[in-house]
């Protein structure tokens, strides 16, 4: 009888065991698996992301020197920065890019999104329409705006002078150089913000605007209390990363001056100082200094807006 | 009347649509029209519309300054090596943060997150270097490196991933298909749409890159269209018919492109862009 009974709990313990390393078996399996598969995006990652931004961030505190040789410098680039007054010009010039475009992308592709979510014939050619400008290269675009805005024989001067206006000189007037780079970056960001609102306007159940309709509210007073709302995690979404790309204007801005205009110093962003001190002036060191000063910017903004949030978004 | 109201209704949300559409179009509209024209007829005071003969010739002209094969082929081979890059990777990545468990996974995750909240010009000047060492400096591959994978496209497949029900993934388990197995033959023909939405982002934005090929590819057979029409301003300066017809040799596949396949792009950047 014990031995049978011992013999039991035997065969048992022998069955934990087997399920135990069958277990282990698979999971080893996956682990493997696992690790296969995020490999290249892993190796990508570190070599081309992880290990430059470390980089970059340690090039900051560095001269280069030529034949690549670099010495420490401390915070040299970033004093330097503090004081540089194309920086300072710079960053005014990257907040005043930003504050007059986010704004107007914002307003004016949710309206064109609210349009076009109506019942309406034509929808779909509107649309690609509006897209447009999203796939054009953004030199041909800054190209042909260039040529709008040309101040002797441009069409907007034109239209301007046929109802008694007398344009200004759109590139090169100091004053008005970088309202023309917002409208240039407004028309390209239209379409492609349109097309997210529209994505969550689609989500709004039909019958809130069927029974707001019931009860007499005008299209208006629909849109603040049922659109707006609704839509709201949208409009958050859009409102951080159009921050976040105008902070990072550049395209633009290198087509449509040079460094012989006159607005130069005017529109010149963060981003184009970039460019020009680490590859056109070769200075690395500086040109990391201004990035991260510009992570900087960007981080403190985007932690404010998702503070934020929770004041204006309905999840 | 309440009909009435609602076609009145209509016709004004035409009228404001319409508007806002010539908007978007008519610089579009007028580069075509400056291409054809002759220089005194593009600066004609009042503007000619259209010009006495149709100078395509224009075209060729501009063709002949600068290798535009060379552009085609470059940014074809820019935007292939990216999407390809980046869809494979990024799929097998996001499976196995969506659908496997092993030690670390949060981590690389994190990795990823981290990766997709800083702007992307941190990584240019090391991306730079790396590319300079190998000596890779004009040359295609270049162009690709920065796009080879994608944390992007990791994260947005990952969450497509997890959107989908595991009941076949299961089934295939049963059956004793590998995990290898079960990600290539089931959940790949699965995720097709959001496959084809990550491509189609990832073309669009390889295709408008300007700042990368700039740097990396300054002799101008190895430029991509971006960076190639970048430079046309310096080759013409205030020539505009010549330059608007640099342009749209510059734009116009891409447009076609679009055209053709737009209810496809629009799809594929809402699903995509929306998650970014």
């Amino acid at each position: 009888m014990i031995s049978k009974n011992e013999n039991s709990v035997e065969i048992s313990m022998e069955k934990n065991i087997k399920v135990k390393k069958k277990i282990s078996k698979s999971m080893l399996n996956e682990w493997k698996w696992g690790y296969i598969m995020i490999l290249p995006t892993f190796i990508g990652l570190m070599a081309l992301n992880i290990i430059p931004a470390i980089q970059t961030l340690i090039l900051s505190f560095e001269k280069a020197g030529s034949f690549g040789k670099s010495t420490w410098v401390g915070l040299d680039n970033y004093k330097k920065l503090f004081q540089d007054p194309a920086i300072i010009q710079a960053t005014y010039n990257t907040f005043k890019y930003t504050i007059l475009s986010v704004p107007c992308i914002v307003v004016l592709s949710l309206i064109v999104a609210v349009l076009l979510n109506q019942k309406i014939k034509g929808t779909s050619v509107y649309r690609t329409i509006f897209f447009l400008p999203m796939v054009a290269a953004p030199a041909a675009i800054a190209m042909i705006w260039k040529w709008l805005f040309n101040s002797e024989y441009g069409l907007i001067n034109y239209f301007l002078a046929m109802i008694g206006i007398a344009g200004p000189n759109w590139l090169s007037d100091p004053n008005v150089a970088l309202i023309s780079v917002v409208i240039v970056g407004v028309w390209s960001a239209v379409g492609y913000n349109m097309v997210l609102f529209l994505a969550g306007l689609q989500e709004i159940p039909k019958d809130y605007y069927e029974a707001a309709n019931i009860d007499g509210a005008t299209p208006l007073r629909q849109f603040f209390s049922i659109t707006i709302p609704l839509v709201s995690p949208t409009m958050f979404f859009v409102v951080v990363t159009n921050f976040i790309g105008s902070f990072q204007v550049f395209d633009t801005i290198f087509m449509l001056t040079d460094p012989n205009n006159p607005a130069f110093k005017n529109t010149q962003s963060l981003v184009y100082l970039f460019y020009r001190s680490s590859f056109v002036l070769n200075d690395r060191g500086y040109g990391s200094a201004i990035v991260m000063f510009l992570l900087a910017i960007i981080m403190v903004i985007t932690a404010i807006q998702l503070k934020c949030q929770k004041k204006w978004v309905n999840y | 009347m309440k009909k009435l109201n609602n076609s009145r209704r209509n016709l004004l949300i035409h009228v404001v649509l319409i508007m806002g559409a010539a908007i978007m179009i008519l610089p579009f509209v007028w580069m075509l029209l400056t291409s054809v024209k002759t220089l005194g007829e593009s600066v004609q005071v009042p503007p000619k519309i259209f010009p006495d003969i149709f100078q395509w010739g224009n075209y060729p002209a501009v063709m002949k300054v600068l290798p535009f094969a060379s552009f085609y082929v470059n940014t074809i081979l820019m935007m292939a090596g990216r999407v390809i890059g980046s869809v494979l990777f990024s799929a097998m990545a996001a499976y196995a943060c969506a659908r496997l468990n092993f030690p670390g996974k949060n981590i690389f995750f994190g990795l990823v997150l981290f990766q997709m909240m800083i702007p992307g010009q941190i990584f240019i000047i090391p991306q730079f270097l790396i590319v300079q060492k190998l000596g890779l400096l004009n040359t295609v591959s270049a162009l690709i490196v920065p796009g080879v994978v994608s944390a992007f496209g990791t994260f947005l497949l990952r969450q497509f991933f997890m959107g989908l029900p595991k009941d076949l993934e299961e089934a295939a388990k049963l059956d004793g298909c590998t995990i290898w197995q079960t990600f290539y033959k089931i959940m790949l023909p699965l995720s097709r749409s959001g496959l084809i939405a990550l491509g189609i982002f990832t073309a669009l934005f390889a295709f408008k890159d300007l700042m990368w090929p700039l740097i990396v590819n300054m002799s101008i057979d190895k430029m991509t269209l971006s960076s190639g029409l970048a430079s046309l301003q310096g080759q013409f300066s205030t020539n505009y018919p010549q330059l608007m017809a640099g342009s749209l040799l510059g734009i116009w596949p891409m447009l076609l492109i679009f055209i053709i396949f737009q209810k496809r792009f629009i799809s594929g950047i809402a699903t995509s862009g929306g998650k970014l």
